[in-house]
């Protein structure tokens, strides 16, 4: 029988692994930010899973205060992310990172 | 107070924020003046810093008083010192350069309001990396690592051209990813042994699946960020096609962040997995990547290119001696080749990229071709280039050399000859692709072509030649670079 | 640091300071390069002249930098080296008389000059050398600064031939490289000493002694011209004359063999060397080089290539002598050292002048040449006599030497060598000095040039007069006391330890 906390650790593994795999298989910058987005979003779930200690003692403080930075970390990556993709756009009239040649 | 260490750890980290901040206050033609006043303190705390750990030994700080595990320590030994004066040292140049650069007479007033940006980012990188060089918390590095990548993501944006928007978006996607992977081995760790500081890490590793796991994760995610074969893909196009600044301050610089991490990571955190064949496939990639990054450089027709692909094939050196820094006898040569070679490549990179933006201001575009004949216009641009071309070649007196020295030393001391072979053909492919620059610099100029050019400012030249110089003279860093590594003692060494 | 133990970094300083400084010089600061050049010089032998009554007391003037754990940066003027650096800073001063009157008026001439000395204070740093890595600092530094003098014209062929060079020296500089660090794996810091190094490491693993050997040999060989490894030099021609003078008669060339004496006497010591069996395949390769060496000559018409095969010929013939076990092989060998340099710089001076003033570059091109620039071709008639081996010139003597020192070690066939080498020799110098006196010019010469009465520009003329002279007189006055005999045999008596 799998316990809570270890189906939420691997639940966490699987966003991860499928954030990694939508980054590489999608083209559109979109994409990719979000796909980002979603990777990190299994990172914290695995942190956070760690903090469970069992029903009866109170959760672990310090991961979820990990957590915490790590969100308004993602969120400044995303916001960087998103100015650099919409002057992609506003310049080459496309938000991919290949070019005309490439494709 | 001002001879504690402990003192001027923060302010390491603190002046070059506050000067960053300060530029976003002050009207935007003080930038310059604000830059190099915070650049001045910082510089001064970590002359302070270093000539007290000479005399104190190393020092701790313990962030607002918290202390670890709860809260985050700043520390500071010997490799650590050596990586904050590698930043105050070359970072100043490069800003002395980048005054130049931008008030050079070709740019359009445009392109000028966009370069004033460079001077707050720059003090952000600045603050990051001495944060990152400082920090004893694997989650902290995190958050240095992700500080370090948004402000190089900044500066390489910097240019604003198509190309190198996408450059820097793919960096920046290849940055985060990386991050993504290193926080998850933190992850991993703190699940298994309970702390993140790195000394407490130190004294209770075991060599668990979860330790293995997370130094995957960990080493993946470095390896993405250092550009280590065949995680490359990204750095050519974003060093390439920065600003020549830019990609000085990228590849003397922030690849080194990523990689001190890593350096640290395998010697206090992960040293219980030295026997097994992880050290032997960083060994294999680095060897690869000298290879590969070399003949890569050899064939490119465009100059910035060409210096990029030899920041991927250099990067392979800081691997390949990885087994040998758990193996007792050579561990000491070893870490001091290493980090010498950071040293050198750093000086002679920033010299090289420094001296081609000198020579592209001048010819326009930056093929190779269009070099012919320039040592008659730009003498000392062009001989920062073939001095730091020397050091990256490794060829005598560089401290290029007194790295390879070490390096091959080591190697052959443990009988490891494959590498002492790689080693020495990446020399001589380093050699190859340095001359293809520096031959039609000293052919006979086309007189027509020389009358057109302008010269570029004597600032950025005197730069340029002034790294290349220190690159010359680190020739006598040997002895120095081993007597401060034995300070706080990293390594096989610390552990015992 | 001391005053004395100062002196001898002083000697790399006297010609390295003036050298970066002529970079930063305007174009047009001819009197100040030209007072640089010359005081620079004449510090260096000045320095020179403040050692030799020390020297003469078996004083030994060092200085040491640290440099790496164990190993140090020395800097040591001993007996050996001290002959390498009189013989480099007094033609030194020549070149730099000759080159100021050959290019002083032509474009890059800051770049020319300050490599040119950075040039000569990498082969002082190379003859100064205390240890293996010392030398070898300097040697690759020597191949760096060489690079932009060879090139210095920047035609095609000017690249061409600077690329040979590189792709040979720094190939050899890797060779070298890994002799000298598989040297200090295996017997920890080293330095060289007089009459050898490595006679414990030799009684305890005469194995690796003789695998490390073929590195050092190939490494300097490759500088030193050693057939099949000579293919850069002629190639290396189309520098400017200045430039090729320095090369074959002190510089690059001579590096080469001034190391693998060094390696022989001072580091393997010539006992051991001879006990390990290694000297012999060394006189093998250097008699092959002496004779394939002139028989190449033989077909050249271009003057300077001719002499370029030559000196690929004549540079053997110093280690034919390290080669050879005994005395009087020796110490011929040395003396060709010297003698050698002498008499190549004063071949490309002459050659230099005649395609300076009167557009020649061909050996067909001289009939009558004699006649219209007698001094000089007076002095190219010394020289040539000299590399043949006629008294009383310097060539005579040390090829006696060396005659007499094969028999003495009993290779008889070494003797045949000498001889045929000679011959081969007066082959291919007596059809120019025959041309030049003898017969009468054809038609215009190529590009002439008139400078007043003289039949040159003096300060093209004055060097060769005065290595002319020397090459005379150090065949005459070979053994006065103090002469450069007195000296050799000195060293040489220290060398084999009696």
């Amino acid at each position: 029988m799998i316990g809570t906390s270890t189906l939420y650790t691997l639940a966490g593994v699987l966003l991860f692994g499928m954030g990694l795999y939508a980054l590489i298989a999608y083209p559109h910058l979109l994409r990719k930010i979000l796909a980002m987005n979603v990777m990190g979003t299994g990172v914290f779930m695995v942190l956070i899973s760690i903090a469970y200690q069992g029903p009866t003692q109170r959760a672990d403080p310090i991961p979820h205060a990990l957590v915490i930075t790590g969100i308004v970390v993602a969120v400044c990556a995303t916001g960087l992310a998103l100015t650099l993709a919409t002057r992609i756009q506003a310049l080459t009239g496309s938000a991919r990172l290949e070019t005309d040649e490439e494709a | 107070m001002i001879f504690e260490t402990a003192f001027w750890l923060p302010i390491g980290i603190m002046a070059p924020l506050l000067a960053a901040l300060c530029t976003f206050l002050a009207p935007q033609r003080m930038s310059p003046l604000v830059t190099m006043i915070g650049a001045g303190i910082t510089f001064v705390a970590v002359g302070f810093l270093s000539a007290s750990l000479v005399r104190n030994g190393p020092a701790r700080h313990t962030v607002g008083g918290w202390g670890a595990p709860l809260g985050i320590d700043l520390a500071v030994d010997g490799l650590a010192a050596l990586m904050l004066m590698l930043t105050a040292v070359v970072g100043a140049a490069v800003a002395l350069y980048a005054y130049g650069y931008f008030n050079f007479s070709g740019h359009g007033e445009e392109t000028k309001r966009r370069y004033a940006s460079f001077w707050p980012l720059w003090l952000f990188l600045w603050s990051a990396l001495n944060a990152l060089f400082l920090s004893r918390d694997v989650f902290n590095l995190y958050v240095t690592l992700e500080l370090v990548s948004f402000a190089a993501v900044a500066l390489t944006a910097l240019a604003g051209k198509p190309d190198v928007l996408r450059a820097a978006m793919r960096y920046l996607l290849v940055s985060l990813v990386g991050s993504l992977f290193y926080l998850m081995g933190v992850a991993y760790l703190y699940g298994e042994f309970g702390v993140l500081d790195i000394d407490q890490l130190k004294k209770t590793v075991t060599a668990t699946p979860s330790l293995a796991a997370a130094a995957a994760l960990m080493t993946v995610g470095l390896m993405m960020k250092t550009a280590l074969f065949p995680l490359h893909f990204w750095l050519p196009p974003a060093h390439a096609n920065a600003i020549a600044p830019v990609s000085a301050l990228l590849s003397a610089l922030v690849v080194k962040g990523s990689f001190y991490i890593l350096l640290r990571a395998w010697l206090e955190i992960f040293y219980p997995l030295s026997h097994t064949g992880a050290p032997y496939l960083l060994t294999g990639l680095g060897g690869a990547a000298i290879l590969w990054g070399s003949l890569q450089a050899i064939r490119q027709v465009r100059l910035k290119l060409l210096i990029a692909y030899s920041t991927v094939a250099q990067i392979g050196y800081l691997f390949l001696l990885t087994p040998l820094l758990f193996v007792k006898e050579q561990s000491p040569i070893a870490l001091s080749g290493i980090v010498c070679f950071i040293l050198a490549h750093a000086g002679a990179k920033a010299a090289a990229f420094l001296s081609a933006g000198a020579i592209q201001l001048v010819t326009g575009d930056d093929r190779i071709s269009s070099l012919r004949g320039l040592m008659q216009m730009q003498p000392l641009a062009v001989v920062a280039f073939g001095a730091a071309g020397v050091s990256l070649a490794a060829l005598p007196p560089s401290g290029g050399f007194i790295a390879k020295w070490f390096m091959l030393h080591a190697a052959l001391a443990h009988g490891d000859r494959l590498v002492a072979a790689i080693i020495v053909v990446g020399g001589l492919l380093a050699a190859i692709y340095v001359m293809r620059v520096v031959a039609p610099l000293f052919r006979q100029p086309d007189d027509a072509v020389l009358h057109r050019l302008t010269l570029a400012p004597k600032t950025m030249t005197l730069t340029a030649l002034g790294l290349a110089v220190l690159a010359l003279l680190l020739s006598f860093a040997g002895i120095p670079v081993m007597e401060m590594l034995s300070i706080g003692a990293v390594g096989i060494l610390g552990i015992e | 640091m001391d005053w004395e133990s100062s002196l001898p970094l002083l000697l790399f300083l006297s010609s390295f300071a003036p050298g970066l400084v002529i970079f930063f010089l305007e174009e047009e600061a001819h009197t100040t390069r030209t007072v640089l050049n010359l005081f620079g010089a004449l510090l260096k032998l000045a320095l020179l002249a403040i050692m030799v009554p020390g020297l003469l007391e078996r004083k030994v003037y060092e200085t040491r930098l640290p440099l790496l754990p164990e190993i140090d940066l020395v800097l040591r003027a001993d007996s050996l080296s001290v002959l390498f650096i009189v013989l480099s800073a007094s033609l030194w001063l020549v070149t730099t008389i000759y080159a100021i009157g050959y290019l002083e008026y032509s474009p890059n001439r800051s770049r020319f000059f300050g490599f040119f000395s950075l040039c000569v204070s990498s082969t002082m740093g190379i003859a100064l050398a205390g240890n293996p890595l010392t030398f070898l600092i300097f040697y690759e530094m020597l191949t760096i600064c060489t690079y932009p003098l060879v090139v210095h014209r920047g035609t095609p062929q000017a690249m061409h031939g600077g690329r040979v060079y590189l792709a040979y020296t720094l190939s050899g500089g890797v060779v070298l490289l890994i002799g000298v660090i598989g040297l200090y794996v295996l017997a920890g810091p080293v330095e060289f000493v007089d009459g050898g190094a490595l006679d414990a490491i030799g009684a305890q693993s005469p194995e690796a002694l003789r695998w490390l050997y073929p590195f050092f040999i190939v490494g300097f060989g490759v500088k030193a011209a050693l057939v099949p490894l000579h293919g850069w030099l002629p190639r290396a021609m189309v520098a400017p004359a200045p430039v090729s003078a320095l090369l074959h008669a002190v510089a690059v060339v001579k590096a080469g063999a001034f190391g693998i004496v060094r390696v022989i006497y001072d580091l393997y010591g010539i006992n051991l060397a001879h006990a390990l069996g290694l000297i012999d395949p060394l006189l093998i390769a250097a008699a092959i080089t002496i004779v394939v060496g002139s028989l190449f000559a033989l077909n050249q018409d271009d003057l300077k290539k001719r002499l370029a095969y030559s000196t690929v010929s004549q540079v053997s013939y110093i280690i034919l002598g390290a080669a050879t076990f005994g005395l009087f092989g020796a110490i011929g060998g040395l003396l060709h050292l010297v003698h050698q340099g002498v008499m190549k710089i004063t071949l490309f001076f002459c050659a230099g002048n005649f395609a300076e003033t009167l557009g020649i570059h061909k050996v067909s091109e001289m009939d009558g040449v004699g006649r219209r620039m007698p001094l000089t071709m007076a002095a190219f008639t010394i020289a040539a006599l000299g590399m043949i081996g006629v008294p009383p010139t310097a060539g005579f003597i040390s090829k006696w030497f060396l005659g007499v020192g094969s028999l003495q070690a009993q290779n008889d066939w070494v003797l045949g060598v000498l001889l045929t080498s000679s011959l081969l020799n007066a082959a291919y110098f007596l059809p120019i000095l025959y041309r030049g006196w003898f017969k009468s010019q054809q038609g215009e010469w190529p590009e002439e040039h008139i400078y007043g009465r003289m039949e040159t520009h003096w300060m093209l003329l004055f060097p060769p007069a005065v290595t002319g002279a020397f090459v005379l007189l150090l065949g005459l006055l070979a053994n006065l006391p103090l002469g450069l005999l007195r000296w050799v045999e000195f060293l040489i008596l220290l060398e084999y330890r009696l």
